[in-house]
Order: structure tokens, then C-alpha cells, then sequence
């Protein structure tokens, strides 16, 4: 134990410059696993979507609706084993500021196509049994308190007027990679409602959900569904579901880099403060060191000291900003409602943020154990710390 | 067990009080220079010197006359540009780092002018820590220290941080440091240049009661005549040469 609390008491000789750089390693810590949780939250749609499933839409883009028909002629194509459709509904529940997605969906054929949304046997039969039904996320149904039973109304904006849903189910997610904060209901429903305000825009749907019978053909088919609708009035263009989420995150992805920049910068800023704090520390000690060095310690034991400290200042700093992380994203999803109905700081962020702060111990020691190991033992006797 | 059998039992050196024979350090056309801005700056020149087992030698000269220089060669803390140092037998210049940091962690006892201790440590553990290059046990090596310690009179304050010690206490400590391995010679580099009289001639005391009494060999820089006294052979040097 002696070396190891010779290390300790060293690391906190100065205990306010000590408290001072270990707060700032909590901070950078904090926020790089915060900012890459972010990062994480964007891309978790795609990280979430199956290689088995394709999206068809419309080719020209994704406002206009296509042919209900064409769920017929997709199935009917070669590598495909389920087709599905769905729709973007886009209400509000009671003001603007109660943001969630919702889609109307083919209930039957869309809950077999998605496995990860689990719901009782009991309230998917009767969702299925009620065409005013809906079914939500856990997470949703919890942020606004609803149970099954209560009466959901939402206010129209892209198909208007008001809708009361059913809550007939609260779906959990097979893993915590699945989104919890959608709502789904009947497309029927709506298909029947639009068809009697405005016929024209009826049997149609936003997009198809198509399931592959061998996720290895996927370029394939897509090309094969392409090909049948060419020169059609609705031409289509279909993808993997992780290249369509992709899509969405391209939109943004100059605030992503900009995201990650910043995350990386943090680390990198606290790595000069830090090196500078050993660089001084060392200095402060030429002469203990070499002291050390004349009563017989080696080179490397000297700067193995150096680096035990830094590495130990620097996992600490880790250690609380990996810890505070969580609480940190609690409060941050919290505060930003339904934006990423999926926000949690990962496992790979966490080992992203022990490595961090494990480099930053190990580059801010570099150079002044590097140079307290090569300093000669009379100079460093004659330094004044 | 005394205090003296403690550190005298494991001696290598044999106590001869000013004795002759084989010399304990043997220095031959020892030559120390430094280049500085192209320039050769010669600090020791042609160096021949011999200390015995058991010497107290004091090295006295005026600043710069290349005293500490001469000290830190035979402590093995410095290389010369040419010349030999052998100490026990054994050519210091020409061992690697490595080797040269075993052998004074086996054969130098050091003691500085400003003390040297670690402010983190007690005096306890600055004394244990040269015995941490030993194989000893812990048990071992608290026993020694506790020897030691009651050596140099400083049991009551074993506990006691550096910055809790007056000047003439920690250079006990350092005393105590320097004598804990049993070491082949004792180097002191102006040991009471940083204290008052009372305090120094404490000191000196205790360093003749070492060289006296447990027979340690001790080169020791100064230039002080008062505590050149205490020595048994006097060295000058003089623009790095030796004057006598």
C-alpha cells in the first residue's frame, strides 16, 4: 500500500487545483456522453429497423400517397412474404405542444410485421375488435397518464376534424432500441372517414412496409417493386427501412458532425487543461523526483508514478461524469418530450467515455513523465519547485 | 539489538576508523566537463583520489570549484567525461542507468543540503522508502525503521510530517534515510548549510557519532571550516583540481 498512497497523497497535495481538474474531467465527460447520447437518439430509428423489411413510397416524395391497390401487386412479387401499409396522421392532442407521432396503420398485417411491438394477447384482440381503437407506447401512455379504457381525441391538421380513439392496448418494446412513443390506430378508420370528406384521396396510403423472405435479396426486390410501377402515374421508390430512417437523419446530419465535433473538442480541451496540470505538477516536483531517482527508483518508476496519478485524477473525473451522465439524459429526454422517443445513453457511449477519460490520464502524463525520466538527477536536485 | 548492531550487522564496508589498505573508493584522471554554447567548460580536472573504509572525509573549496560535482561522480548520481570511479570494487562509470540506480540503491546513503524528504510522507515512511528496492517484508523493514529512527533520536516523531519537523529534525530524517540500507558510503552535500549553529553542530555530532561508531564511510561537501572539522581527512579543490 505504500506506493499507492504515496500516489493518493501526491494527487491531492493540492487539493483545490486537484477538485478544480477533476471537475472540469466531470464536465467534458458528462457532455460527451451526453452529446454522443444525442447522436445515439438520431440514428436510433435506423439502429432500431430490421434488414427483412423494405419501404415503398412514392418516388417523388414522401407526401404523396400511392395506390392502395399496389399492396396486391407487391405481394405478388417475387421475394416477398408480407406487405403492409400505413399513414402519417399528424393530429394534436389537446395543443401543438403534445408532439408525438401517429400513424394509421393495417393493424393486422402491420402487428405481425413488427414483432418488437408487444403487446397482451387480450389488448391486441381488442384493438383488432374495435375500428375507433388505438394502441400506444409505454412510454407515451405514461408521460400523459393514460390507461386503457380512456377516450384519446386528437384534432386533424392533415386530415381535419376531431378524432376520438379507443385506448385499447399499451405496447411495450422487445428492447429498449424500441420506440415506445408512437400511437397507431385503424387505417380503416381513416380511410372510410377521408373517403366520405374527399373521395379522391381515399384508398390510398403514405407507404408500404414490406417483408422480405430472405433479407439477403433485399436490393433485389426493391428493384423488382421499382420496376412494376415504372411509368405509372405513382412511380416508387423502395429501400431497406434502415436506409429510410437514414434518409430523415441526413436531413440533419450537418447538426450531427457538428454535434460530434463538439463532443470530441470537449475531450480534447480538457486533455490540454489536464496536461498542463501534470506538466506543472511534475515541474512542482523535479526535485522529489529525483530524489527518487538518486536513492535508486528507476526511470520507468518515476514516470509510472507520474502516470498513476494522472490516470487516477482522470478516471475519477470519469468515473463521476459516467455517473452523472444518466441522471443528466433523464432530465434532458424529459425536457424534450416525444423529440427522441428513444434516448438512453448506450453501452458503447459508456465505453466511449471511460476511454476518453482513460486518454486524457494517459496524454496529460505523457510528456512530463517522458521528461522527468530523462532529466538528470543533478538537475533535478538543483530545480526549485 | 541496539541501534548500531541494527545498522552495523548487515555492513559491507569494513569499520576501520581511518584505517589503510584497500581503498573503499578509488578515483584515477577523473576529468568532468560541460559544453556550453560550443564552448568546453572544464569543472573537474584529472581527479586522483582514494577514501577508505571507515574515512570521514570533508571536501571543502570555494563555489564552483567543482566539489558537489566530484560528490555527485562518486555517488554515482553524475557521469564523468573520462577518467575512473571505483567503489568497492566496482567501475561506477562504466555501468548502464539502470544498473548504476541499483547500486546506489545498495551502496549510497545520501544526505542534502535542503533535506529531500518526501512532504507527502511521514518520517516514518520516508525513511522505509529506500528499504521499498530491498526484498524485505514489511515487518522487516518497519523493524529497521524503528531502529533507525531511535538512531537518530526521532522515535516520538515518526508520524510527523516534514512540514511538521524543525530543519535540524528532518535532516535526522534524512540521516536516518541515508543509513537505512546500510549503505557502502554516506555522501553529504552541505547537510547543516540550511541550518542555524546550535542545530548544525547537532548534526555534526551525529554524523561523527555514525563515522565513529557503526564505522560508516562519509564523504561530505562543504565550506563550512567549523564543520570540516568534524572530518578526518580534509580535500581541497580549487578551480577543479585538487590543492593538496
Amino acid at each position: 500500500m505504500f506506493i499507492p498512497l504515496l500516489i493518493l497523497r501526491n494527487a491531492f497535495r493540492h487539493k483545490l487545483r486537484t477538485i478544480l481538474t477533476v471537475v472540469g474531467i466531470v464536465v467534458a465527460i458528462t457532455a460527451f456522453g451526453l452529446l454522443r447520447t444525442i447522436v445515439d437518439a438520431w440514428y436510433a430509428g435506423a439502429n432500431a429497423s430490421s434488414s427483412a423489411r423494405l419501404i415503398t413510397r412514392s418516388s417523388v416524395s414522401l407526401v404523396f400517397p400511392l395506390p392502395l391497390t399496389y399492396a396486391q401487386k407487391i405481394r405478388q412479387i417475387e421475394g416477398v412474404q408480407a406487405v403492409s401499409w400505413m399513414n402519417w396522421f399528424g393530429g394534436v392532442y389537446i395543443s401543438e405542444r403534445n408532439f408525438f407521432p401517429q400513424f394509421a396503420i393495417d393493424a393486422q398485417s402491420y402487428l405481425d410485421m413488427y414483432p418488437e411491438f408487444i403487446l397482451s394477447p387480450e389488448e391486441r384482440k381488442a384493438f383488432l375488435a374495435d375500428r375507433s381503437g388505438a394502441i400506444v407506447g409505454r412510454k407515451l401512455a405514461e408521460t400523459y397518464g393514460w390507461k386503457v379504457g380512456d377516450q384519446i381525441p386528437l384534432r386533424g391538421t392533415i386530415f381535419p376534424g376531431t378524432w376520438n380513439f379507443n385506448l385499447r392496448g399499451i405496447y411495450d418494446g422487445a428492447d429498449k432500441g424500441t420506440d415506445q412513443s408512437t400511437m397507431f390506430f385503424h387505417f380503416g378508420l381513416l380511410n372510410e372517414t377521408v373517403k366520405k370528406l374527399y373521395p379522391r384521396r381515399g384508398d390510398s396510403a403514405g407507404l408500404f412496409v414490406v417483408r422480405l423472405r430472405d433479407p439477403g435479396q433485399a436490393a433485389e426486390v426493391s428493384a423488382a417493386i421499382d420496376a412494376t410501377f415504372k411509368n405509372s402515374l405513382a412511380e416508387t421508390l423502395s429501400e431497406t427501412e434502415k436506409a429510410f430512417q437514414l434518409s430523415f437523419v441526413a436531413m440533419t446530419e450537418a447538426i450531427l458532425l457538428a454535434i460530434q465535433a463538439v463532443s470530441y473538442l470537449v475531450i480534447v480541451i480538457i486533455m490540454a487543461v489536464m496536461a498542463n496540470t501534470m506538466a506543472m505538477t511534475a515541474r512542482e516536483r523535479s526535485a522529489e523526483y529525483a530524489t527518487l531517482k538518486a536513492l535508486g527508483f528507476s526511470n520507468a518508476f518515476v514516470a509510472s508514478l507520474i502516470f498513476a496519478e494522472s490516470i487516477g485524477i482522470a478516471v475519477l473525473g470519469g468515473v463521476i461524469g459516467i455517473a452523472l451522465t444518466f441522471p443528466l439524459a433523464h432530465a434532458f429526454a424529459d425536457r424534450m418530450g416525444s423529440l427522441f422517443p428513444i434516448f438512453f445513453v448506450g453501452e458503447e457511449t459508456l465505453a466511449l467515455q471511460a476511454g476518453a477519460a482513460l486518454l486524457v490520464g494517459v496524454v496529460a502524463a505523457a510528456a512530463p513523465a517522458w521528461h522527468t525520466a530523462r532529466v538528470r538527477i543533478v538537475d533535478g536536485l538543483r530545480a526549485v519547485g | 539489538m541496539t541501534s548500531s548492531d541494527a545498522v552495523t550487522s548487515t555492513s559491507s564496508a569494513a569499520p576501520a576508523v581511518g584505517g589503510r589498505g584497500e581503498p573503499l573508493v578509488s578515483v584515477r584522471n577523473l576529468a568532468k566537463y560541460y559544453v556550453r554554447g560550443g564552448q568546453v567548460i572544464p569543472v573537474l580536472v584529472d581527479i586522483d583520489l582514494d577514501v577508505y573504509p571507515g574515512d570521514y572525509v570533508a571536501l571543502m573549496g570555494p563555489s564552483g570549484s567543482g566539489k558537489s560535482t566530484l560528490l555527485n561522480l562518486i555517488a554515482g548520481i553524475d557521469k564523468p567525461s573520462s577518467g575512473e570511479i571505483r567503489v568497492a570494487g566496482v567501475d561506477i562509470a562504466g555501468l548502464s542507468e539502470g544498473d548504476l540506480a541499483a547500486w546506489r540503491a545498495a551502496n549510497v546513503g545520501f544526505i542534502f543540503q535542503f533535506y529531500n524528504l518526501m512532504p507527502v510522507l511521514s518520517a516514518f515512511r520516508n525513511v522505509e522508502l529506500p528499504l521499498l528496492l530491498t526484498g524485505l517484508s514489511r515487518g522487516e523493514r518497519h523493524e529497521r525503521v524503528e531502529t533507525v529512527l531511535a538512531l537518530v533520536g526521532l522515535t516520538d516523531r515518526s508520524d510527523h510530517f516534514p512540514n511538521e519537523l524543525s530543519g535540524g529534525q528532518q535532516q535526522r530524517v534524512a540521516i536516518a534515510r541515508a543509513l537505512i540500507t546500510d549503505p557502502t558510503i554516506i555522501v553529504a552535500d552541505e547537510p547543516t548549510g540550511d541550518l542555524d549553529r546550535t542545530t548544525a553542530q547537532e548534526i555534526l555530532g551525529l554524523l561523527d557519532r555514525l563515522n565513529r561508531d557503526i564505522g560508516k564511510t562519509i564523504i561530505m561537501v562543504t565550506h563550512d571550516p567549523k564543520s570540516a572539522e568534524k572530518a578526518h581527512r580534509l580535500i581541497h579543490l580549487e578551480k577543479g583540481v585538487l590543492a593538496d
